[in-house]
Formats: C-alpha cells, sequence, structure tokens
C-alpha cells in the first residue's frame, strides 16, 4: 500500500468512528445501572444488561412500541397500495393529465408534514381524529408516498413492454404477466420503496407529538420522551428504548443503501 | 368480460392514479388551504373559531417581542448548519469514492444517522454535553482543556453551535451520498484527458470535478435547504428552544405558537412557507446567474 492509500484508509475509518460514537455512546449508556447514571466515568463499573428487559415493565413503551409497528406497518403498506398503480400506469401509458401528476408528486416530495402542522392539527380536529392513530397512517403515507412513485415510475419504465406482451403471447393474461413477469423485475424498486416508507413512518416525530396526547397511543419516537423527567432523567431506560427503535431500521437501510438517493433526488432533476 | 374491460377504458387513468391524488389531495393540499384559512380566524384555545379578523394574526405575529431574534437564528441554523453539511458533504464524498479497505464497512457507518430517528440522536448528543457526567466535557477536562464541566447547552451562545454540529451531523449522510452519486456520472475519461495535460490534483478538482458536479450539489442544497428549515426534533430535544426563546428558529417558535394561539401560529406557518419558497427561489436564481457568468 502506498503512503497515501494509508492515509486515506485512516481517516475514512476515523470519519466511520465519528459517525458511530454517539451511538456507542447510547449503547453503554443503556447499560449503566441506575445508581451510576450521574457519574462521569466511560464506562459503567458493571454492565446492567436488565435495563433492556425492565424497560418494557415500569412504561408505556412496550405499547409505543406497538404503536410504532402499527404507525409504520400500515402506513407502508397504504402507500404500497397507492403508489403500485400509480406508478405503473404513469410508466406504460402516456396519459392527459401525466404531466400534472408528476407534477403534484414533486410537490409533495417538497412538502414537510412539519410545514403543515398547523394545517394538519385544524383537519384532523374537524374529523375528530386528534390523539387517533389512524391519523398518523395517513399523514404517513402521504408524505411518503411520494418517494414511492417515483422509485416504482423509474423501475417500471425501465422494464420493456415486450417483456410482457410476450408473456401475454405465451398465454398470460394481463395481470398474470404483471404478476409474474413485470412485478418480480420491480422488486428492487419496490423493497426500496417499501423499507424507505417504513424507516420514515418509524422515525417520524412532530406531528406524532402534536396530534397524539394519550401517552398510551405516542409511538416510540414520542415515548421515550416520558423518560425525560424536570428534575430526573432516566438515561439507561431512554437509550435502551432508542436502541430497540435504531437498530433495526439502521440495518434495514443498509439493504436499500444504493437505491435512496436515485428516489429522493429523481424527481429534483427532471 | 369485453363490456367491463370497456367500461373500464372510459374511465381511464382514474382507478390508477385516482386514490393516490386523493391522498394527495386530503392530506397534503387540504391541510395547505386549511392553515392559510386559519390564519386569517380568530381561534379559542379549545379550537373554536370565532369567525375572520382580517390580518390580526399577522399584525400579533410581527409584533411579538421574540420574534426579530427568532428569526435571525433561524437565518444562522439554515445558512450554517446547509452551508457546513455541502462543504463536509464534498470531502467526505471524494473520500469515500476511493478505494480502501473497509469501504462497504465505512459506508455502513455513515449511514446511521440517516436510518436513526433524528430526535434519538440529538439526545444522545444531550446527553454527552451534560455539565455534570457528560462524556464530552470529561473528556475535555481530561485533556486538560477545560478545568470544570461547562453547561454547553444551557447559554445560547454554545448551545446554539452545539445544535448546528447535530444538525450538520444528521444532514450529512444524505447529502454525502447524493454527491457520490453524482461523482459517479463523471466519465473516467475526463480525468485520463486532465492527466495526460499535467492538471494537479487540486486543479483538476477545481476545474473539472466541481463543475460537472454542479448538478448533485444544486439537489443537495435545495433538498438540505428545506430539511434544515423545517427540521424540529434537534431543537426541541436539546434546548427546547431555550433559554426564552433564544435558540428558537421559525419553525419551533411556530409549534410553541400552536399552543397558545393557532391563529397566530398558522400565520408563522405561512409565512415559513414564503420563506422556504423565497430560499429556494434566489438560490436557484443565483445559482443559475453564475453559470451565465461563466
Amino acid at each position: 500500500m502506498t503512503l497515501k492509500k494509508v492515509l486515506i484508509t485512516c481517516t475514512a475509518w476515523l470519519v466511520a468512528l465519528i459517525f458511530v460514537l454517539p451511538y456507542a455512546q447510547m449503547f453503554l449508556g443503556a447499560l449503566r445501572p441506575s445508581d451510576e447514571l450521574t457519574d462521569a466515568g466511560y464506562l459503567p463499573s458493571r454492565f446492567e444488561w436488565s435495563n433492556f428487559i425492565n424497560v418494557w415493565k415500569d412504561s408505556a413503551l412496550g405499547d409505543n412500541l406497538q404503536v410504532s409497528l402499527m404507525v409504520a406497518g400500515l402506513s407502508t403498506l397504504l402507500v404500497v397500495v397507492v403508489a403500485l398503480p400509480a406508478a405503473y400506469y404513469t410508466a406504460r401509458r402516456r396519459y392527459r393529465g401525466r404531466g400534472a401528476f408528476l407534477l403534484l408528486v414533486l410537490a409533495t416530495q417538497m412538502f414537510q408534514p412539519t410545514a403543515l402542522l398547523v394545517g394538519l392539527y385544524r383537519e384532523f380536529h374537524t374529523f375528530g381524529m386528534l390523539n387517533e392513530i389512524w391519523a398518523l397512517v395517513l399523514v404517513n403515507a402521504a408524505f411518503n408516498l411520494a418517494f414511492a412513485v417515483w422509485i416504482l415510475t423509474a423501475y417500471f419504465s425501465s422494464i420493456p413492454v415486450e417483456l410482457e406482451e410476450a408473456a401475454m403471447i405465451d398465454g398470460a393474461s394481463r395481470l398474470g404477466a404483471l404478476r409474474r413477469v413485470t412485478l418480480p423485475l420491480a422488486m428492487p424498486g419496490i423493497v426500496t420503496a417499501v423499507i424507505f416508507a417504513f424507516i420514515t413512518a418509524w422515525n417520524e416525530f412532530v406531528v406524532a407529538l402534536a396530534l397524539i396526547t394519550t401517552p398510551e397511543k405516542q409511538p416510540l419516537t414520542v415515548g421515550i420522551d416520558s423518560f425525560l423527567g424536570e428534575y430526573e432523567v432516566q438515561w439507561q431506560y431512554l437509550f435502551a428504548g432508542s436502541l430497540v427503535a435504531i437498530v433495526p431500521v439502521v440495518i434495514l437501510f443498509a439493504f436499500i443503501e444504493k437505491h435512496v438517493v436515485s428516489g429522493l433526488t429523481a424527481g429534483s432533476v427532471k | 368480460m369485453r363490456k367491463t374491460s370497456g367500461r373500464r377504458r372510459s374511465l381511464g387513468p382514474l382507478p390508477w392514479i385516482g386514490p393516490a391524488v386523493l391522498l394527495i389531495a386530503l392530506i397534503v393540499l387540504w391541510p395547505v388551504v386549511e392553515m392559510v384559512r386559519s390564519s386569517f380566524l380568530r381561534i379559542r384555545r379549545s379550537g373554536v373559531v370565532r369567525g375572520y379578523n382580517g390580518t390580526d394574526n399577522y399584525e400579533r405575529l410581527f409584533d411579538e417581542p421574540d420574534f426579530g431574534q427568532v428569526l435571525w437564528n433561524t437565518a444562522v441554523w439554515v445558512v450554517s448548519v446547509v452551508g457546513i453539511t455541502i462543504v463536509l458533504s464534498l470531502a467526505l464524498a471524494q473520500l469515500f469514492n476511493q478505494h480502501f479497505p473497509g469501504r462497504r464497512v465505512t459506508r455502513w457507518a455513515l449511514i446511521i444517522p440517516w436510518a436513526a430517528s433524528v430526535f434519538m440522536t440529538a439526545i444522545v448528543f444531550r446527553w454527552m454535553l451534560h455539565h455534570g457526567y457528560g462524556a464530552i466535557n470529561t473528556l475535555l477536562v481530561d485533556l486538560h482543556i477545560l478545568d470544570e464541566g461547562r453547561d454547553w447547552l444551557g447559554e445560547p451562545s454554545t448551545a446554539f453551535p452545539w445544535m448546528i454540529a447535530v444538525g450538520v451531523f444528521v444532514s450529512l449522510p444524505f447529502t454525502t451520498y447524493t454527491l457520490l452519486a453524482g461523482l459517479q456520472t463523471i466519465p473516467g475519461e475526463v480525468y485520463e484527458a486532465a492527466r495526460m495535460d499535467g492538471a494537479s490534483p487540486w486543479r483538476t478538482y477545481l476545474s473539472i470535478t466541481l463543475p460537472l458536479l454542479r448538478p448533485a450539489v444544486l439537489v443537495a442544497v435545495v433538498i438540505n435547504l428545506i430539511n434544515v428549515f423545517n427540521s424540529f426534533p434537534i431543537i426541541w430535544a436539546m434546548t427546547g428552544g431555550g433559554p426564552g426563546y433564544e435558540t428558537d428558529t421559525t419553525t419551533t417558535y411556530m409549534y410553541k405558537l400552536k399552543v397558545a394561539d393557532i391563529g397566530e401560529s398558522a400565520a408563522l406557518s405561512v409565512v415559513n412557507f414564503g420563506l422556504v419558497i423565497v430560499l429556494v427561489v434566489v438560490y436557484l436564481r443565483v445559482s443559475r446567474w453564475n453559470r451565465e457568468a461563466d
């Protein structure tokens, strides 16, 4: 290895370390015994693994986890059900209003739920849906729709129509051709859309904070807030809960890492 | 069978894109309209509407004694986070574009703040910055940089830079990946030609890589402008906008107003909306204007 390469390798690993460090701190914090929470030492004297178990017992965190799973799962399902046909049709046909539809999707991608918070609050107040988990499902689905439509349209466009036509000549119905030829080929796009929608909904914070006031109905992101007391903070539980929320989605994200950028930036380039 | 498919054709794209349009109309467009309407309404805390009150909400908003400070904070927040993020990401993209042992693993480390909840990331920084037992204070004392732990988040003058640092930290992954994608589109022959002409690496970067990276930088800046302007969890987790309103941006201020006076909060949301659009348009104008000058 040349000196330059050694230098590059060291710098890259150092950068990687900096990115991991806060989460390593989180991990160490989650393992601290409760009587060592206010110690300044880097490492606790012993690792209290039972923190990861106890955190479920004394708090609403179990409910919060369930809410997070429900909101992320159902909103992702809704995204897929709504985005798949829209993206397929948009990729295959030149219909009237196609440009307008794509512009609408692009515009939503530029919107943030935070910016519309007051409007969302007023709307769900009108519908009597404040403090309802369904409100979160709808909001997450709507705001994650744009990414899914973009990336799926791109994937469907890249699959030649001829493949479907060949399958239909071989006796497959239109739906059969779609199911056996097109969908499998578009799978990387679908997986990316699903995982990204799930993670974004999983991490959503501000809308849940504003709309949901009952502790048991809050998702994890908002629920862990309960450990942040005014005078005492239960850091060990706060971080044990956070890690349960963070580790699975980081692993999921590693699978789609390569495809995400194209979906997020595609709209802005066109 | 024939008949139904015939009827379907007459419906056109509706069954396919209808649900998507409906969802967007209901959850994205409706709140926009509702927000603008609310900004001209007098709304009780209970949510009861007491009729139109013209531009009262806007007047009250602009008369808020803290509003100037909050606007200034927002400008500092957006410009520093986006600016520092872009500069660092340009360097990181260059670094992670090289071939070295463990490139895959180090890239995975880079995505953690992207995939993790921003609120939780911000909270761990708040813990590390704790004046009594935070690891950052312990480290600085051990290195004899400080005599005793500082209350970094207690004073606006030190809290704000730390919040900006966390803002940059969570924005780096996406931005670096966008620029990495941009680097992939630059054909290798261009570099070949530069090398034959005897251009230095730095000169090659300035006159070849950077100009060709322009579209990627443009996209990264616009998306970051929108994200950072609307960023809420970092400030909320680290200082809650305090002390007072001294570390609030218009986004967290809007949230606080929502509790006190929804009409005024709606007015600020509309102002925020305008600000983001102005910001993006101005940025795009300036960068295009630069290009014509080239």
